[in-house]
C-alpha cells in the first residue's frame, strides 16, 4: 500500500507529528518510533538515506534540526519517497514561509490539513504545491 | 493557531517540561482537566471541544494513552461548521481503529457529506474513509463513492479522493468493483486530462491488477500513452513539474501498475513503451541539483524495474545491468544502495547472471561499506549471486567479514554462510571447513541446526570422517574454544577418533584428555554429549588401557547421582554398559546414516524472506517459481526403503549404502519419480515429470474468469474442451467469495500428486498446502503442511475431510490460527477399505484480512496408491490368468477415444501408476502386459493382471482385458486405466453395456446422500 507512516522528529528524537496509515496500537507506535529514532538519528551524513526495519524501509530526511522519515513497503520506489519528503518540505515553506520545527508543533492541525492533502490511505494524491494549499488558503480566508 | 490560545499555551508548557516526569505529570493534568469538562459541562460549545480534540491528539501524539473523548471526536463529524467537522474528521482518524464501534454510528454523517453538495465536506469525509474505513463502510459508499468518482460535474478536488477511497473500500471488500463494465469504466478514468486525479486513479489501478491483471488489459495501452504523454511533457502544467520532470510520482507509479502484465502483446504498444523506456535509460544524466537527480533517478530505478519484468530485448537487459555496475560504484550512497538492492532484483532473470557475476569484486568491497544499509544489501546480493563456480570465493569472503561485523547482522551472515556453503561446496572437506570456522568465529550466533548438519553429514559419508575428526581435534587444541565447537567436536571424536588413532597425539588416552580438559568450561547441555563420547573412546581403546577405563568409570561415578537428569541417567546407563564387556560393541556400534532430508537451514532461510501484505510484481514472480520450496522432500519409497536422495544443494553426498530395494525395475522407477519430487531445487520442474504433462489436457482447470478460458479455448481446441467440462466443477464452490486467486493450476497439482508422493497441493498468495504421503500395503499416512506465507496471521483456518466410503481417514487437529511465517503440519491417517475411483476431498478455509477463502481440494489418497507393482514370470502368469475364467473377475472390454501414445509411453504411464509392465510374456509387440498387487483392509493383497492389446493402425482405440480374484476390483481397476487413457475422462464415466459386471458392481453401492461421495463424484 505504498507509506505506512509519516513520522516528524526533532534531533532530541521528540516526535513533533505523527501520521500512520495502518493501525498500530498506542504501545506499537511508541516502540516502533523509539527504535527508528534510534537507527536513523545515528546515522551521519556519508550514509544513504534509506534504512531497513522490520518489515519496513525508513526513507528519511534531515532538514535543520528536524527530520523526516517515511516508513514504507519494501518494495517502494526510495527515491520518489524521497524526494515526495522534499515536496511536502517545499509546501510547508510555501505556507509558513521557510518552516521550522516550531512551525509545526505550534500549527500541528495545519501541518495535518496539507499532509491529508498531499497522501491519503498511504498513496499521493496530489502533487502540485498550489492545489495541495488552495482548501487551506480558502479555510484562513474564511475565518 | 486561530483562537486556540489554551492550545498553544499547552504545547508551550509541555516543550517547556526540563524531563519525561514533568512531562506525564503536565499530560496528566490536561487529562484530567479536558475529562472534566466533557463530562461535567452540559453544554460545550464546538469551539472548546475542537480546542480539546485537538489537546488529545496532541497528548496521543506524545505516546500517551487517550481513553475517553472517543465520542465527542467522532460527534464533532456532525457539526454543521467546516472547522469543528473538519477536527471532527481527522481526529477520528487519527484516534480510532477501523473496527471501533463509534465508526458505524457515524456511517450515515459520513454519507450525508459524501453524497451532499458541499465539495468540502465531500473531501472531509472521503479522506476519513479512505484512511480508516473499513468493511461496514465498504458496503454501505462503495456506490456513492464510484458515482463521484466517475462522476463529469464533480470536480477533480473531490473526484481525486473518490479514487483512493474507492481503493480502501476495495481493499476492504474486493466485491465492491464486481460491477458490469468496471474495467472499462476504469479503463476511461485513465484519459484523464487533471494529474491529481491521474496519480489517485493509477494507484487504484495498481491495487486492482495486483490482484487481477486478467481483467485490466484495456488499461494496458493506456498507461503506456501516459507514460508518453509524461515522457514528452505533453499538456503537463507547470505546477506538475518537479525540478524540471513531469510528475515524477506517477510517472513510476504508471510503470508499478505495468509491471503487473504479464506481457505486452501488441506490438505498437510495446513498440511505444520500448522507446519510452529507452529514452529514460539513455538519456538519464547526472546533475548537479540533488531534487532533480533524485527525481530523475527514480524514474531510472523504475523503468529497470519494468525492463527487467518485461525481461525482451537482450541488448536492454544487458544496457541495464552495465547502469547498475556503474551505480554500485558511484560516490553518492544513495544510489550504491538502489544499484545493489535492484542488482539483486534482476537475479530473477536468470541469464544476466553471469554478467552479474563481472561486478562481484566491487559488490565485495560493498561489504566493508561504512554504512550498514549498503552492507545488508551486499550481502543479499552475494547471497543471491552464489552459485558452484564463486561459492568459495563468496563465503570465504563471508566467513572473513564476520569477524569484523556489526552484531545485528553476525548471525544472518553465519546462517547464509552457511546455507551457501551447504548448498555449493565443491567438496565436502570444505564445506567442513567453514563450518568449523564459522563455530570458531562466532559460535554465539551457530545455531544448533548448523552444527547437527555438520553431523549428519560426516556420519553419512565414510572418506569424510577422518578428514572431519582431525579438524575438530586442531581447533580443541587451541586455547580458546567455543562451547558448540566442544559439542561437535564431542559428537565427532567419540564416534571417529578411533580412525586417527595411528597419528601422533590422537590416542585414544590423549582424545580423552583433551575433551575431558573442556569439561569444567560447560554447561549441563553439552555434559550428556562428553560422557557419550567418554563411552565410545572407552569402547574402542584396544587393547584396553586399565587406566583410561579406571579414569572414566570414576567420572561416570561421579555423575551418577548429578541432579541433572539426562547427565545421571547417561552416567548409570554407560557405567552399567561398560561391565557388560562384549556385548557394548553392539550397543555403542557407531550410528547408522542419517535418512537424507532437506536442510532445515534451508527452509528456515525461506522463511526469514520478509514479505508484506500485498504482493509486488517480483514477489509474485519469485514464488511462482519457488512455490515447490516449501514441502521437505524426505522421501520414502512405497517398499520403505531409504531413498537415495542427494537433495540438489549437495550433490555430492553418496548414496547411503544401507539402501535395499526389491528389485532394479522399481527402484529406477523410485528415481525417476523423485527426480520430479525435487523439483523443489530447480525452478522449473524438470521434464521428467512428463507424465504430468501427459495428464495435462485431462487436468485443465477452468479458472473462474471466462477471459482465459476463451484464451485457452484458442490456445488448444483439445484443452479448450477439457476447460469446458472440467472447469466449473474444480473452482471454488463459492466463486464470488473468493476473490484470492490460486498460484498455479489446482488440477495439474492434483495429478501431479497422483503420480508422487510429496509436493503442493494448493498455493495462493496467502497460504501453501503442501502434502507428503507414505504409503504401506493398504495403510497412508500424508500429512499436511499448511504454511502461512504472510506476516500476519491466518485465521479461522479449518480443514474438514470428506472421505469417500471406501477410505477410512483420520485428521488430526487443525489449529484454528496459523500464526505469521509458521508452517503447521497435520498428518492424516488413510486406511484402504475396498477398491474404488471416489476420491477424498479436503474442505480447506480459513480467513486473511477480509478474505474469506474456501477451496474443496481433492486429495491424492487414489486407487493406485494402494497397488504395489510386482514382477510376473511367464511360470506364474499363465496359470492365473487361465484360472480367472471370465465377467465378472475377467473383464474386457474395447475402448475408442484413447489419446494417441506411442507403445513406450503407455508403459510409462501405467509404471507409473504401479502396474508394473512384464516384458516379454505377450509374444506380439503391440501389446502389452501388466501386473500389480492391490492391498485393501478387507482383504489379504489381490494379484492383478492387466493385457493391453493395441492396433498400430488406428491408435485411437484398444481392448483392454483385467482380472483379479475381486470383482469388484477389477472393475475398479478397469475403469481407473481407462480414464488414465482415455482423452476426455467424463465422456464414457457407464460401463460399456457388454462389460458391465452384473452384481458386483460397487460405484451405486455408494447410498446416494454420501456428501463426499457426491462431491468427489462432481470433482472427478
Amino acid at each position: 500500500m505504498g507509506i505506512r507512516f509519516i513520522l516528524m522528529v526533532n534531533k532530541q528524537g521528540q516526535t513533533r507529528l505523527a501520521q500512520y496509515y495502518e493501525w498500530l496500537t498506542l504501545e506499537e507506535r511508541r516502540a516502533l518510533e523509539g527504535e527508528i529514532v534510534r537507527k536513523c538519528l545515528a546515522r551521519n551524513e556519508q550514509q544513504c538515506s534509506f534504512v531497513e526495519h522490520r518489515n519496513y524501509k525508513i526513507v528519511y530526511r534531515r532538514y535543520a534540526s528536524l527530520f523526516f522519515l517515511v516508513g514504507v513497503d519494501n518494495d517502494e520506489n526510495e527515491l520518489a519517497i524521497l524526494e515526495f519528503i522534499h515536496l511536502l518540505v517545499e509546501t510547508m515553506d510555501r505556507h509558513f514561509g521557510n518552516v521550522c520545527e516550531l512551525d509545526i508543533m505550534f500549527h500541528l492541525e495545519k501541518a495535518h490539513f496539507m499532509l491529508d492533502e498531499m497522501v491519503m490511505n498511504g498513496s499521493v494524491v496530489e502533487t502540485s504545491k498550489a492545489n495541495i494549499l488552495s482548501p487551506i488558503q480558502l479555510m484562513e480566508k474564511a475565518s | 493557531m486561530h483562537g486556540m490560545r489554551g492550545l498553544s499555551v499547552f504545547i508551550s508548557e509541555i516543550r517547556n517540561c526540563q524531563n519525561k516526569e514533568q512531562e506525564r505529570l503536565r499530560v496528566d493534568k490536561e487529562l484530567g482537566n479536558v475529562r472534566n469538562r466533557f463530562k461535567n459541562e452540559k453544554v460545550l460549545t464546538p469551539y472548546d471541544k475542537k480546542k480539546y480534540v485537538w489537546k488529545m491528539l496532541y497528548i496521543y501524539m506524545l505516546g500517551y494513552d487517550v481513553d475517553f473523548g472517543h465520542m465527542e471526536a467522532v460527534s464533532l463529524i456532525s457539526a454543521p461548521k467546516y472547522p469543528e467537522k473538519q477536527v471532527g474528521y481527522i481526529a477520528t482518524s487519527c484516534l480510532l481503529n477501523e473496527n471501533h464501534d463509534f465508526l458505524r454510528l457515524a456511517i450515515n454523517t459520513v454519507r450525508n457529506d459524501i453524497i451532499g453538495r458541499n465539495e468540502t465536506f465531500q473531501c472531509l469525509a472521503l479522506t476519513m474513509v479512505g484512511n480508516i474505513g473499513g468493511r461496514d463502510f465498504a458496503e454501505s459508499l462503495a456506490p456513492d463513492v464510484q458515482k463521484l468518482l466517475l462522476s463529469s460535474s464533480c470536480r477533480p478536488l473531490v473526484r481525486k479522493k473518490a479514487a483512493l477511497c474507492l481503493l480502501r473500500l476495495y481493499r476492504k471488500n474486493p466485491d465492491i468493483v464486481n460491477v458490469d463494465g468496471w474495467a472499462d469504466r476504469m479503463s476511461q478514468l485513465l484519459d484523464e486530462r487533471d494529474l491529481g486525479v491521474l496519480t489517485s486513479s493509477m494507484s487504484l489501478l495498481v491495487a486492482l491488477v495486483s490482484n487481477n491483471h486478467e481483467a485490466y488489459w484495456s488499461c494496458l495501452p493506456k498507461c503506456v500513452k501516459t507514460l508518453e504523454r509524461l515522457a514528452r511533457n505533453q499538456d503537463i502544467p507547470q505546477e506538475y513539474t518537479y525540478y524540471g520532470i513531469p510528475s515524477p510520482w506517477l510517472q513510476v507509479k504508471t510503470m508499478r501498475a505495468l509491471q503487473y502484465f504479464p506481457t505486452i502483446e501488441d506490438p505498437h504498444t510495446r513498440r511505444t513503451l520500448f522507446e519510452v523506456l529507452q529514452r529514460i535509460l539513455m538519456g538519464t544524466d547526472v546533475v548537479k541539483n540533488v531534487n532533480k537527480n533524485n527525481a530523475s533517478h527514480a524514474v531510472l530505478f523504475e523503468a529497470l524495474a519494468l525492463v527487467m519484468h518485461l525481461d525482451a530485448e537482450k541488448e536492454m537487459m544487458s544496457q541495464c545491468v552495465a547502469l547498475l555496475g556503474k551505480f554500485i560504484a558511484v560516490r553518492e550512497p544513495n544510489i550504491r544502495y538502489l544499484g545493489l538492492e535492484n542488482m539483486t532484483r534482476m537475479l530473477m532473470v536468470t541469464d544476466v547472471q553471469e554478467i552479474i557475476k563481472r561486478h562481484q569484486a566491487q559488490i565485495i568491497t560493498s561489504l566493508k561499506d561504512p554504512d550498514v544499509s549498503i552492507r545488508r544489501r551486499a550481502l543479499d546480493l552475494l547471497y543471491g549471486m552464489c552459485d558452484v563456480t564463486n561459492a568459495k570465493d563468496i563465503v570465504e569472503e563471508l566467513l572473513q567479514y564476520l569477524s569484523s561485523a556489526d552484531f545485528t547482522m553476525r548471525e544472518e551472515l553465519s546462517l547464509k554462510a552457511a546455507i551457501l556453503a551447504e548448498k555449493f561446496a565443491p567438496d565436502l572437506s570444505w564445506y567442513v571447513d567453514v563450518i568449523l570456522q564459522l563455530i570458531d568465529k562466532a559460535g554465539d550466533f551457530i545455531s544448533d541446526d548448523i552444527w547437527f548438519r555438520v553431523v549428519q553429514f560426516v556420519t553419512n559419508n565414510d572418506d569424510l570422517q577422518p578428514y572431519a575428526a582431525a579438524k575438530v581435534k586442531e581447533y580443541l587444541d587451541k586455547s580458546a574454544v567455543h562451547e558448540t565447537m566442544v559439542k561437535v567436536s564431542a559428537y565427532i571424536l567419540g564416534e571417529y577418533s578411533h580412525l586417527l588413532a595411528r597419528r601422533p597425539g590422537c590416542s585414544p588416552k590423549e582424545i580423552f584428555n583433551l575433551l575431558h580438559e573442556k569439561l569444567p568450561t560447560v554447561s549441563t547441555t553439552t555434559i550428556p554429549i562428553l560422557l557419550s563420547a567418554y563411552a565410545k573412546i572407552l569402547m574402542h581403546t584396544q587393547p584396553p588401557d586399565q587406566e583410561l577405563q579406571s579414569q572414566i568409570w570414576a567420572i561416570f561415578n561421579k555423575y551418577e547421582s548429578c541432579i541433572d537428569a539426562e547427565i545421571q541417567q547417561r552416567a548409570v546407563e554407560y557405567l552399567a554398559l561398560c561391565q557388560k564387556g562384549a556385548a557394548l560393541m553392539d550397543i555403542l556400534a557407531e550410528m547408522p546414516k542419517f535418512p537424507e532430508r532437506k536442510s532445515s537451514l534451508i527452509k528456515r532461510a525461506e522463511y526469514s524472506e520478509a514479505d508484506t501484505a500485498e504482493q509486488s510484481a517480483i514477489k509474485l514472480r519469485a514464488q511462482q517459481q519457488t512455490s515447490n520450496a516449501l514441502v521437505v522432500t524426505d522421501q520414502h519409497s512405497a517398499n520403505g526403503a531409504t531413498s537415495p536422495v542427494p537433495v540438489g544443494q549437495l550433490s555430492l553426498v553418496k548414496v547411503p549404502s544401507m539402501i535395499t530395494t526389491e528389485n532394479d525395475t522399481s527402484s529406477d522407477h523410485t528415481l525417476s519419480q523423485q527426480n520430479g519430487a525435487l523439483s523443489n531445487v530447480d525452478p522449473q520442474p524438470p521434464s521428467a515429470d512428463l507424465l504430468s504433462d501427459i495428464l495435462g489436457p485431462l487436468a485443465i482447470e477452468g479458472p473462474p474468469d471466462a477471459t482465459v478460458q476463451s484464451e485457452n479455448n484458442a490456445a488448444s481446441g483439445l484443452e479448450g474442451g477439457s476447460d469446458a467440462i472440467d472447469g466449473s466443477a474444480i473452482v471454488p464452490v463459492e466463486e464470488q467469495t473468493n476473490t484470492v486467486q490460486p498460484i498455479g493450476n489446482i488440477a495439474e497439482r492434483f495429478h501431479a500428486l497422483c503420480l508422487k508422493d510429496s509436493g503442493v497441493l494448493y498455493e495462493d498468495p496467502y497460504i501453501q498446502v503442501g502434502i507428503k504421503a507414505e504409503w504401506r500395503g493398504h495403510h497412508g499416512r500424508l500429512v499436511l503442511f499448511l504454511g502461512n506465507k504472510n506476516t500476519a496471521p491466518l485465521v479461522s483456518v479449518q480443514a474438514i475431510i470428506l472421505p469417500p466410503a471406501h477410505l477410512k481417514m483420520e485428521l488430526s487437529l487443525v489449529p484454528d490460527t496459523i500464526p505469521p511465517r509458521a508452517q503447521v503440519q497435520c498428518p492424516l491417517e488413510v486406511v484402504n477399505l475396498r477398491p474404488s475411483r471416489d476420491v477424498a476431498v479436503l474442505d480447506f478455509s480459513y480467513k486473511f484480512g477480509t478474505n474469506m477463502v474456501n477451496v474443496k481440494l481433492r486429495l491424492p489418497a487414489v486407487l493406485n496408491k494402494f497397488l504395489q507393482p510386482i514382477q510376473v514370470s511367464a511360470e506364474e502368469f499363465f496359470p492365473q490368468w487361465r484360472s480367472f475364467s471370465g465377467p465378472p473377475l475377467k473383464l474386457q472390454e474395447v475402448i475408442r477415444g484413447i489419446r494417441p501414445m506411442p507403445l513406450p509411453e503407455m508403459a510409462n504411464l501405467l509404471n507409473s501408476f504401479r502396474i508394473m509392465i512384464c516384458p516379454g510374456l505377450d509374444p506380439n509387440p503391440n501389446n502389452l502386459v501388466a501386473s500389480t498387487t492391490f492391498y485393501s483392509d478387507s482383504k489379504p493383497a489381490m494379484l492383478c493382471l492387466v493385457r493391453i492389446e493395441t492396433d498400430p493402425a488406428d491408435r485411437t482405440q484398444l481392448r483392454m482385458t483385467l482380472a483379479s480374484g475381486d470383482p469388484t476390483l477389477t472393475f475398479e481397476l478397469k475403469e481407473f486405466i481407462k480414464e488414465q487413457l482415455i482423452s476426455i475422462p467424463t465422456a464414457p464415466r457407464a460401463p460399456a453395456p457388454a462389460a458391465a459386471p452384473p452384481a458386483a458392481q460397487p460405484t451405486p453401492q455408494i447410498p446416494p446422500n454420501d456428501p463426499a461421495a457426491i462431491l468427489a463424484g462432481l470433482l472427478s
